[in-house]
């Protein structure tokens, strides 16, 4: 069965619809690119899977839990969104590193967090800490970074820092793990370090949904490609599929203007 | 002489930091909560209005009371001077009750200036703690909330040392206005400093104790920049 499902979700703002009727599924151990122009409801959609938006309609279902069902109240408790949000990992255009923390530190301080609320923590403090540490330490070299751990953002490359905010959200290992136009905000230069941990991340098998502009990477990288426009999804199919031979008058359209240049 | 004027002068500059020292320990905290005031999202008529209702009814559904009302008062606060504030503060309880409610003499002078400098300093304070917390990025308590941080972690962990650095140097600058402020209290015969300075030139016509006042003001101004200096290069280790 799909690691993750997501079932007619529906989202306003205000009175303008911005997602129509979303649905798709996705297996676990693969990479799900979504494409579409500006406006078209990808960051919107990304957000609601993360509970940074409530859909309007629908129904979200990781691992067979249903995180969220519009139809449900049970599943909207305020106190519980926190938990179900670690389902899923969200990595952000703007990278959104917390300036005052280390890399080291961004990437361990949601772990130390958690881990208090474990029973044996008082007990086994000193032992978690350095485990959380330890994880950290690997996932920062990982991502090529190993000589920046003690690094404030501030003194790192917009690509060091993005790469820091993948390692921040896989060091809580979440089933799907979500990157909102990771390159969008980087100089050409950078976008590919960027892009190369992530083609890793996906040999490595790691479940994710990438919202992309960098076409040929989401036809090489991902196994599934979704088309976006105007709040609906117009095609979606494998990658090569969908960019390649595209079936909808309106992907065509819509990829032409990157093939052109 | 030069005794008898140090002598004058340290009591007067006793009364101004005490002034000084009473409206920060009031002010700071109550400028947090009429920041919050200000921003408060409280919206009791919100069910009044659906989307198709008419304009007015709209817009008395969007009415928010608390921050409406705090948002007068610290216009009105920031928009007269401190001079006049406590002028009203201190005589006119009195001319209408019939009875000075601040009792007679030097302290009840000094309560009344307290009262007057803390509302006055709540309100500037209040603006600059806003900026603070409404300048740090949306995208921080996102980041907090994506990686299943509680709402008081993520104020505490990430945004409260992030608002501090925002507000340490609007913060430095008013409050070394403050210690020139005090001075305001001689208006309704408070012998602050200057006061005090002043009496060498009425009774003996001397020069120096005017010089002499402003090294008080200077060292204490002195002393406060250099304090702030301090918690500004401690912040200094990060960038917002
Ligand atoms: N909080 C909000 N309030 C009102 N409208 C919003 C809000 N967030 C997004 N929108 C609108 O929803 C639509 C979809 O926005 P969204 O950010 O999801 O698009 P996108 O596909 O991510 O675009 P881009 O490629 O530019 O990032 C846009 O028209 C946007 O203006
Ligand atoms: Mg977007």
């Amino acid at each position: 069965m799909a690691i993750l499902q997501v079932e007619g979700i529906q989202k306003q703002f205000g009175k303008t619809p911005v997602l129509r009727d979303i649905s798709f599924e996705l297996e676990q151990g693969q990479a799900l690119a979504i494409i579409g122009s500006s406006g078209s409801g990808k960051t919107t959609l990304l957000r609601c899977l993360n509970f940074l938006e409530r859909p309007d309609q629908g129904r979200i279902t990781v691992g067979g839990q249903v995180l969220f069902d519009a139809g449900d109240p049970a599943t909207q408790r305020e106190g519980e969104v926190r938990k179900k949000r670690l389902h899923f990992g969200l990595v952000f255009q703007s990278f959104n590193l917390f300036p005052q923390y280390t890399a080291l530190e961004n990437v361990m301080l949601a772990g130390q967090l958690l881990a208090r609320e474990r029973e044996d923590f008082k007990q086994n403090k000193k032992r978690i800490y350095a485990d959380i540490e330890a994880r950290g330490l690997a996932l920062l070299e990982r991502m090529g970074l190993a000589d920046r751990a003690g690094h404030y953002p501030h003194q790192l490359s917009g690509g060091q820092q993005q790469r820091v905010a993948i390692a921040r959200a896989l060091a809580l290992q979440p089933d799907i793990l979500c990157f909102d136009e990771p390159t969008s905000a980087l100089d050409p230069e950078l976008t590919g370090e960027v892009l190369k941990v992530i083609r890793a991340l996906a040999e490595q098998k790691t479940t994710m949904i990438i919202v992309t502009h960098e076409m040929a990477f989401a036809r090489d990288v991902a196994d599934q490609v979704i088309f976006m426009d105007g709040g609906v999804i117009v095609e979606q199919g494998e990658a090569r599929q969908v960019i390649e031979h595209p079936q909808e008058e309106r992907t065509r359209q819509f990829l032409s203007r990157y093939s052109e240049n | 002489m030069f005794w008898t004027v140090t002598r004058t002068l340290l009591e007067g500059f006793g009364t101004s930091a005490e002034i000084f020292a009473l409206t920060l320990v009031f002010a700071l905290p109550l400028g947090l909560l009429v920041a919050l005031g200000s921003m408060s999202k409280w919206a009791p008529l919100r069910g009044l209005a659906r989307g198709d209702s008419p304009a007015w009814l709209r817009a008395l559904a969007g009415l928010r009371p608390i921050s409406a009302v705090v948002e007068v008062v610290v216009w009105v606060i920031r928009g007269t001077p401190l001079m006049l504030q406590l002028a009203v503060i201190f005589y006119v309880p009195g001319m209408v009750l019939g009875t000075n409610p601040w009792g007679s003499g030097t302290q009840g002078r000094i309560t009344a200036t307290v009262a007057a400098f803390v509302i006055n300093y709540a309100c500037y304070f209040s603006v600059i703690y806003r900026g603070g917390i409404q300048g740090v990025p949306q995208g921080q308590r996102e980041a907090g909330q994506v990686l299943g941080m509680t709402r008081a972690q993520i104020f505490f962990r990430v945004t409260l040392l992030q608002m501090v650095k925002r507000v340490v140097p609007p913060m430095s600058n008013e409050i070394i206005t403050l210690v020139k402020d005090t001075s305001l209290a001689n208006t309704i015969g408070v012998v602050e400093l200057i006061r005090a300075g002043s009496t060498f030139r009425t009774n003996g016509g001397l020069v120096w104790p005017f010089f002499y006042t402003a090294v008080f003001y200077l060292v204490f101004v002195g002393v406060l920049t250099i304090l702030f200096n301090w918690l500004e290069k401690k912040l200094d280790y990060f960038k917002v």
